[in-house]
Formats: structure tokens, sequence, C-alpha cells
């Protein structure tokens, strides 16, 4: 009986306070990706022409490990009997993703950088929670930043 | 040393090619932080000390890249890349690898 009621007060707890914490974050996301929107991403390797010399480049990356909640946890354990899409884990991914992908600019436009080419994601899961089910996530991004040209003396 | 996720860098010509260079680091969090990790796994959100954890071990692999980079005499790590694998569930190996070239 008391394993019964340690289990719905852990999914309310889990319920509320993910829920809360997923708004917030995702409100907080969609005001930083407005901000940083000027600090454009080019995907590519090949180095675009007005790029190609002057520039000074560095390496930046973002990084952030979210957890999952108890009622997420859940939900998920629920979907693996029926199949069918794991939302609560689908918007856990796209908040790290989103989340790597700013602290990312975030470092580049503190160091003053135009653009930033060739980013690459990695995601790795870091803590195995109950049942060695997915506890939480760590999205990485990283690519290269490029610093607005310096233009040499007589040059145009 | 220059490092770039990029197969060059833009007004530099490449006059040697090293071969591959690569840095990894296992790093394990401590007894309070899996604590907390076991908390969070119940509220969710962001798990602060281990992104900086992370962070962390990811720049120190990084410098031993670089330090390997520049022991076979290069000056920039050229196409590199970032991997992270969790080795049980309680550490996680950082590894990064690039093209060790010698640039103009």
């Amino acid at each position: 009986m008391s394993g019964i009621i340690t289990f719905l007060v852990l999914l309310a707890f889990g319920y509320g306070f993910g829920q809360w914490f997923e708004r917030s974050h995702y409100r907080s996301i969609r005001e930083r990706e407005q901000e940083l929107k000027d600090l454009l991403i080019i995907q590519t390797k090949i180095i675009p022409p007005p790029f190609s010399s002057g520039h000074e480049t560095f390496l930046v990356n973002g990084s952030v490990v979210i957890s999952v909640d108890y009622f997420k946890q859940f939900v998920a354990g629920l979907r693996n009997v029926v199949g069918g899409r794991v939302t609560p884990y689908e918007t856990l991914l796209d908040r790290a993703r989103r989340e790597a992908i700013l602290r990312m600019k975030e470092e580049a436009k503190a160091s003053g950088a135009g653009v930033i080419l060739n980013v690459k994601y990695e995601m790795c899961s870091i803590y195995k929670g109950r049942r060695n089910s997915i506890g939480s996530v760590e999205a990485l991004a990283y690519g290269t930043a490029f610093l607005p040209a310096k233009t040499m003396p007589g040059e145009h | 040393m220059m490092i770039s996720n990029l197969e060059l860098i833009p007004g530099k010509r490449i006059s040697k090619h090293l071969g591959l260079v690569q840095g990894s680091t296992v790093r394990s969090k401590h007894v309070g932080r899996d604590f907390m990790a076991g908390l969070k796994n119940i509220f969710g959100g962001e798990l602060k000390g281990y992104t900086e954890l992370l962070q962390d071990a990811r720049e120190e692999a990084v410098a031993r890249m670089v330090e390997q980079a520049s022991s076979i005499g290069a000056n920039a790590v050229l196409n590199v890349r970032f991997s992270t694998s969790s080795i049980t569930s309680g550490a996680a190996e950082l590894f990064a690898y690039g093209s060790a070239v010698v640039m103009e």
C-alpha cells in the first residue's frame, strides 16, 4: 500500500515539476533564439568565398545535460509496451539540442564572431535511471566560429 | 595551436600532414552528484554539475590532443571531432581527435 502511495506521489511531483521546468525552459529557449538569430550557422565544410581570407577562426562548443522526470520515465515505460511515438523523450532531446546550440552561439557571440561553420551534434545518455532506462542525456554542439575579417591596409 | 573542425583554415596553406592525433579522458562523478542526479530524475531539469564535469573533461581531452600534436611538431589540428560514450552507469569517456598539420 505504502509502495503505491510513494509511486503516486513521485508521479505527481514528476508531472508538476517536470512540466513546469519544461515550459519555463522552452520560454527561455525561444527568447534566446530570437536574440541570437543574427548569428548565422552555415552548414558547410567548404569555406564560402566571402570568408576565404583575413578571418580568424576558432572552435566553439556548447553542451548541456538534461534529466528526465519520473512522469516522463513512466510514460516512456508504458510506451515500450504498445510502441509508437514517445513524445516525452522527443521534447527532452529537442530541448537538449536547442540549448546546446544556444550555448555554442553565446560563446561565439562573446568572442565577437559573426558566423559559425560546419556545426556537428553529439548525443550521449549519461546517467542510467531505474531499470537501466535513460535517466539523462548530454547534447553537445560544436563548430568553427569566424571573427569578422580584418581588412589589410590598401585592400577593399 | 589552431583547432578547427573544417578541413582548412582561410588564408593558410597546409605544408605537411602529420597524421591522426587524439586525446581522451574517462571521468566518473562522485557520490554527491550521483545523489543529486537521482533527485533530478524525479523532478527533471538540467544537471548543472554534470554539464560542468563533462565540459571540463572535454577540455582536458582537447588539451591532450593538442599536446600530442605539438609533440610531433604540428601547429594546427584540423577536422576535429568529439565523441562521448558512457562506459558504465558511473563513468563517461570523452574523446577528441583530428588531423595534425603544419600550416604556413
